[in-house]
């Protein structure tokens, strides 16, 4: 008969190999590789601080990072409303799980194309030609089409909130449907109006829900390259647009040196978060 | 080559004797095409081909497959990716092509294999832009960026030096080539554009674009401003770090004013930019213009008095070859051989790429589509691409007329500068400006 204790160690022990296999060995990889100097297409093994010194002592580091700073706060800050706006809607207003079912569908539907599909179709409607200037002009509210509707951190941020806000939606109405309806109809009797009862029975119970929804966003807009590019027409740079640069040029020691910098800033705020609200009860329940 | 051919007989004697014995064979002359013992040992043989998405594609592959007695596969890879490839596993791939923008990236790395002048079938009908480092008619072209002359040839059989004066190796098999310029849209653009210069233009701020990066959009953007009297270089090609400081503080000021509307990273959003009026001038490929034009837009892909910036891709085999299986090594080179012997050069001039033995694909074209992709004559039918779609109807002439005409004003390059590191560095600065 095995022991309990190497009965733990035996079922850790695969999950084990792999994050070690597959996050921590390639993790240190990186993190010795951010340490090196480079040539054209070529790592030298040399100890070499320049890509360290570099994120330190530039302005490109906190100019990226102010840049997706603001935007991640935006996007939350949209989402979030939205997010609660359309779970509060589903659960408390649409009786019935079928249309509730259909309603939770139907927010997927931009996400029935592909990714670089929809990001094109953005300019037929934020365009200088578009729909949203062609509107504006025909009711003669502008003389000229505004430029700044593609092409720009608004465009960049309008498309972040359209492909994150399900993610947001969903965590909230998880929690949201959690609430037993006995604890919303004891505030009701007790005459609570219904801001009362959102504010002070249904936020603090939807925290754990918010709490995820808001690592989904953040973690998204930080880590993502590919879109800001897209939809900046490559005139917007945050740390992992940088990145990207420097992987396309095969620069690879200040790309993991900029890695290794924003997984530590995602990490902290995601540890941050998880102290002060326990996802924890959310999961359990 | 018999040299070569021989080594592998008494390398490989035992294993595939008759394979091998077909190979000296034809090292040494005594028979042409494919012997049947030979075809027989190399049917089992699949080459792996990795290349961009003008030089890989289905049609051609099928092609191939259907001449050679052996297996292609082809394999689309972005530019990226397909340079990392190479350098981390460069036995997974035996036939790749790439263009000037990465020919820095091979020196002093071993992972090409030097092919023998000797082994290629067409360097006699290559155009002197890659034999001589000249025009046809015997004139020097343009030396700033990477020019063709400057990686066509290895110093040695080593492969790790490029020599600027012919040699026995080539780095890699001509296969395409271009000249682009400013694409514009006649139509809202309402005078005649002659100049780089345009691009800084007043007149088109906040629409025009340029290509996002280092190797192309820094070099146009370069070429404009000298035009446009703001900049001098010593090699736009190949800018020294105060060069390059420079031009990007002037690129940041005109960005903070919007004079861009974009930058683009690829084909299709250059197409799309031109074609949705988002910018009415910008810097273009060649087959983006028509692309534009087959959906009904009129777009203008001109001559300028600064020139054209030219660029060409090069196909090359992996030097594991040399080392390794003897057949394999053939096939490879039969198949590079077949690559510039007609059916693909016929297929991307229909594109608008130029191939680097016009002569060779000349009678394998018709005369009309000859006559309007090389020679600048107005069409005499309706020209039509490879994939169907109408281009041009009878009577239209190619914009800028013969291949000479178009490929021999070259101003610069597309290219891979020397302080590539600090330029990357400072495109930081400029998109996050």
């Amino acid at each position: 008969m095995m022991s309990p204790r190497a009965a733990s160690w035996l079922q850790a022990t695969p999950f084990a190999i792999i994050m070690t296999g597959l996050v921590i060995v390639p993790l240190a990889m990186i993190f010795a590789v951010s340490f090196m100097d480079y040539g054209f297409a070529e790592i030298i093994p040399e100890f070499y601080l320049g890509n360290w010194t570099d994120i330190f002592r530039s302005d490109l580091a906190v100019a990226t990072y102010a840049t997706v700073l603001r935007q991640a706060f935006i996007v939350w800050g949209v989402t979030l409303l939205l997010g609660f706006t359309i779970a509060y809607y589903l659960i408390y207003h649409v009786r019935s799980n079928f249309w509730r079912a259909i309603f939770l569908a139907a927010c997927a539907i931009p996400f029935w194309t592909s990714g670089p599909i929809r990001m094109i179709s953005w300019v037929p409607l934020l365009g200088r030609e578009g729909l949203v200037n062609q509107a504006l002009t025909g009711l003669n509210l502008i003389d000229e089409p505004i430029s700044w509707l593609l092409y720009s951190e608004f465009s960049v941020i309008v498309v972040y909130i359209n492909m994150l806000t399900m993610a947001m939606v969903g965590p909230i109405a998880n929690s949201m449907a959690k609430i037993s309806p006995a604890v919303v109809q004891a505030a009701r009797d007790q005459g609570a109006t219904e801001w009362q009862v959102i504010t002070e029975v249904i936020i603090p119970l939807i925290k754990p829900g918010i709490a995820v929804g808001t690592i989904f966003i953040v973690t998204a807009v930080m880590g993502d390259g590919f879109l800001v590019r897209a939809m900046s027409g490559n005139q917007v740079n945050t740390p992992a647009v940088a990145i990207m640069n420097e992987i396309n040029a095969f620069q690879f020691p200040p790309a993991a040196a900029k890695s290794v910098v924003l997984l530590v800033v995602v990490m902290a705020f995601v540890g941050v978060l998880l102290r002060l609200v326990d996802i924890r009860k959310e999961l359990a329940r | 080559m018999s040299e070569n051919k021989s080594k592998g007989l008494s390398r490989r004697s035992f294993i595939k004797g008759a394979a091998a014995t077909a190979g000296a064979a034809m090292g040494s002359g005594a028979i042409t095409g494919f012997p049947t013992i030979w075809a027989q040992a190399s049917k089992d043989i699949t080459i792996t081909h990795v290349g961009s998405i003008y030089t890989t594609n289905p049609t051609v592959a099928e092609q191939a497959n259907k001449d050679l007695g052996f297996t292609i596969q082809m394999q689309t890879l972005d530019n990226t990716t397909l340079i990392n490839r190479l350098l981390t596993q460069p036995e997974t791939v035996d036939v790749a092509d790439f263009g000037n923008t990465s020919m820095g990236y091979f020196k002093n790395k071993g992972i090409l294999m030097p092919i023998p002048v000797s082994e290629y079938k067409y360097w006699d009908q290559t155009v002197p832009l890659f034999t001589q480092g000249t025009y046809p008619d015997g004139n020097p072209y343009s030396m700033q960026g990477y020019a063709p002359i400057k990686s066509q040839f290895w110093v040695d059989q080593s492969a790790q030096e490029y020599s600027l004066t012919p040699t026995d190796w080539l780095v890699g098999i001509p296969v395409m080539y271009n000249a682009d310029t400013l694409g514009v849209r006649p139509d809202l653009v309402p005078r005649p554009v002659t100049s780089w210069k345009e691009l800084f233009s007043s007149d088109f701020a906040g629409k025009v674009a340029l290509q996002d990066g280092v190797g192309v959009g820094v070099p146009d953007a370069a070429v404009a401003l000298e035009a446009a009297g703001l900049m001098t270089y010593g090699d736009k090609g190949n800018m020294t770090r105060e060069e390059i400081d420079k031009t990007i503080e002037i690129l940041i000021v005109m960005k903070r004013d919007g004079h861009f509307r974009s930058f683009w990273t690829n084909f299709d959003q250059s197409v799309q930019l031109m074609a949705s009026g988002e910018v009415v001038l910008q810097s273009m490929f060649a087959p983006a213009v028509t692309e534009v034009r087959t959906r009904g837009i009129n777009c203008q892909y001109l001559p300028l008095e600064e020139g054209s910036r030219g660029w060409y891709i090069f196909q090359s085999a992996m030097a594991h070859l040399d080392g390794g299986d003897k057949l394999r090594r053939d096939c490879v080179m039969e198949y590079m051989n077949w690559c510039n012997s007609g059916f693909n050069g016929v297929y991307f001039s229909r594109q608008g790429f130029y191939s680097s033995v016009p002569d060779v694909i000349k009678p394998l074209m018709t005369e009309n589509d000859f006559g309007y992709w090389y020679e600048g004559k107005p069409a005499t039918a309706e020209i039509i691409d490879p994939f169907g779609k109408v281009m041009e109807q009878a009577g239209a002439v190619r914009d800028g007329g013969s291949l000479w005409d178009r490929m021999g004003n070259v101003g610069i390059w597309n290219t891979l500068m020397d302080e590539d590191r600090y330029l990357v560095r400072r495109w930081q600065d400029f998109m996050a400006a």
